[in-house]
């Protein structure tokens, strides 16, 4: 079986965003860029079964500038048999992205497709359940364990009420939580071996997916910020200030 | 005229009151507001949702395929019962976020994530970056707006002594077998419900055990209040997944939420901004929690919180 995993770049999960003063946008400049940290677990989770012999070959796919090139290595690094990077100089959201898996899926016939259950950067939480709804195929969101059998996957999700396990028919999305598993350091031999490789490179434009932008962001804004507070002494002044406010 | 279609949340056969939010926003977008009830035993949830100030109508469909919320199957019958609507809504909790991208992506239109605020019918507010970014996003002004709305930005609409009718639906739309409901491990506590407590009390990674979070326990019981957890503490296996507090958990406003313990990440005070009232507990006074407490408190938590616990009688 061969898993097709998303693999998008987004601003490094330690990074505190600017909004620019004039509401353009947010500063990006100089910014870290690291992978999303959701789809290192679905990349890590695709090879946790290839290795069990679940799956054949990992394949993790980008959308998004030339400059991603670096950002696939790291993904062949980890140990991705090969990369497709969708080149695109427009910013692309998950209904696009959706649609360009949706042409690499038929493409690619990929058994199963992981992908992070939300980028950090637009915080959307989409890509997936888009996939799985344009595919025709079942989705199970926010996986925290994954077992593959024949046909079938069973997958643990974290749900408000607690852990939902779903059985769904294979081909399918998932998409990962926090806790699925702890993605591996890249050593440095396998740094060496990413390089040779194969990085296919398709222009978003020949899949025949428009980028056509179809929520327009008009304006960006810093959010309010809470006034400071006060530091008290003692337990005390702690539940007199809370008296005060009608708290307790 | 708008005609806004609310997804109706529900478990156990009531309704979730994350509906009671979502009719809030569809009061600031205006128009129609109907909810739909897609559940095996809808009546008890249908007579609820219809007693919310602002719904005008509920249409209700019972279908054993409905007795748990799966994606696949409950997204054709919402794009069934939503043709004639120009808005449908459902909470950002796992219930909408998995659900309104499979009916977004079937009804070829992108899905507005998170709604905070409303301009117009068309032009929305939504965090970005674990909230660090507020941006207005303007959706077609041709084509049916989906969305999901972040609870925490709003107040349940209120229960009145009207009810709205209740219209039911036959739906007949083919749904997929491929996806099937296996168990729901559910943490039943007689504690208050997270999402919708007016206390919370949170425990980070410096309890250090989930024996030593009895102490949060503890205190919320004391306070009547719901239990949540930073992702350290849930990560390091002290309480469950289902009690995690922020931008990849659980986004709450109650009107006080005391964090013990919980440094701050941003990741984390992205679900807590909305509080009325934040109470830091910390031993590090440089701790980033302190930066949005409104009350804080430094020095050893075991100390701390057993004596307030006390002070509060």
């Amino acid at each position: 079986m061969k898993i097709l995993v998303g693999y998008k770049r987004v601003v490094d999960y330690n990074v505190r965003i600017q909004v620019k003063p004039d509401g353009s946008g947010v500063v990006s400049e100089g910014v870290k860029l690291s992978p999303n940290p959701f789809d290192e677990i679905a990349l890590e989770e695709a090879l946790r079964l290839r290795e069990q012999g679940v799956a054949s070959e990992v394949v993790i796919v980008a959308i998004g500038a030339a400059d991603l090139q670096a950002h696939l290595r790291n993904g062949l690094a980890m140990g991705a048999n090969r990369a497709i990077h969708v080149s695109t100089s427009d910013a692309v959201q998950p209904l696009t992205a959706a649609r360009v898996l949706l042409k690499l899926v038929e493409k690619e016939r990929p058994g199963l497709v992981i992908v992070g259950k939300q980028a950090i950067d637009d915080d959307s939480n989409q890509t997936g359940q888009m996939l799985a709804a344009l595919w025709d195929r079942p989705q199970a969101t926010f996986a925290s364990k994954v077992e593959i059998g024949a046909d079938k996957a069973r997958v643990t999700r974290e749900v408000d009420a607690g852990l939902e396990t779903l059985e769904v028919d294979l081909p399918a999305v998932i998409t990962t939580d926090l806790r699925l598993n702890e993605p591996r350091f890249i050593k440095l031999p396998d740094i060496m071996k990413a390089k040779s490789k194969p990085i296919e490179v398709l222009e978003l434009a020949s899949l025949g997916v428009s980028s056509g932008d179809h929520l327009k962001t008009t304006h960006y804004a810093p959010p309010p910020k809470r006034g400071k507070g006060v530091m008290v002494k003692n337990v005390a002044d702690l539940v007199a200030a809370l008296k005060n406010k009608g708290l307790v | 005229m708008n005609k806004i279609l609310i997804v109706a949340e529900h478990q156990d056969g009531k309704l979730n009151p994350a509906t009671a939010r979502c009719v809030s926003c569809a009061l600031k977008i205006g128009g129609e507001i109907e909810v739909l009830v897609l559940a095996a035993a809808p009546d008890a949830i249908a007579r609820a949702a219809a007693a919310l100030d602002g719904v005008t109508r509920v249409r209700s469909a019972a279908n054993p395929a409905n007795a748990h919320a799966l994606a696949a199957v409950l997204a054709p019958q919402v794009i069934a019962a939503a043709a004639d609507f120009t808005h449908v809504l459902a909470p950002s909790t796992t219930f909408g976020k998995d659900l309104m991208p499979r009916v977004a992506a079937l009804l070829g239109v992108a899905q507005v994530s998170d709604l905070m605020q409303v301009e117009d019918a068309h032009r929305f507010v939504r965090p970005i970056y674990a909230g660090n970014a507020l941006i207005t996003v303007q959706a077609p002004g041709d084509q049916i707006v989906v969305a999901t709305v972040r609870t925490a930005s709003w107040p349940e609409a209120k229960a009145g002594a009207a009810h709205a009718p209740i219209e039911n639906l036959a739906l007949d739309v083919a749904l997929p077998a491929h996806t099937r409901f296996v168990a729901l491990q559910s943490g039943k506590s007689d504690r208050p419900d997270l999402q919708s407590a007016s206390r919370v009390v949170s425990g980070g990674r410096a309890l250090g055990s989930a024996e030593n979070f009895q102490i949060i326990y503890a205190l919320a019981d004391k306070l009547g209040a719901a239990v949540g957890a930073s992702r350290a503490a849930v990560d390091a296996g002290y309480v469950p997944s289902d009690m995690q507090v922020g931008q990849t958990g659980k986004i709450i406003a109650p009107a006080l939420y005391v964090a013990i313990g919980i440094s701050g990440a941003i990741q984390h005070l992205t679900g807590i901004k909305d509080a009325g009232t934040i109470v830091a507990i910390n031993k590090d006074a440089e701790a980033p929690i302190f930066e949005v407490a409104d009350f804080g408190l430094v020095g050893d938590l075991f100390k701390l919180v057993p004596e307030l616990q006390q002070a509060l009688g």
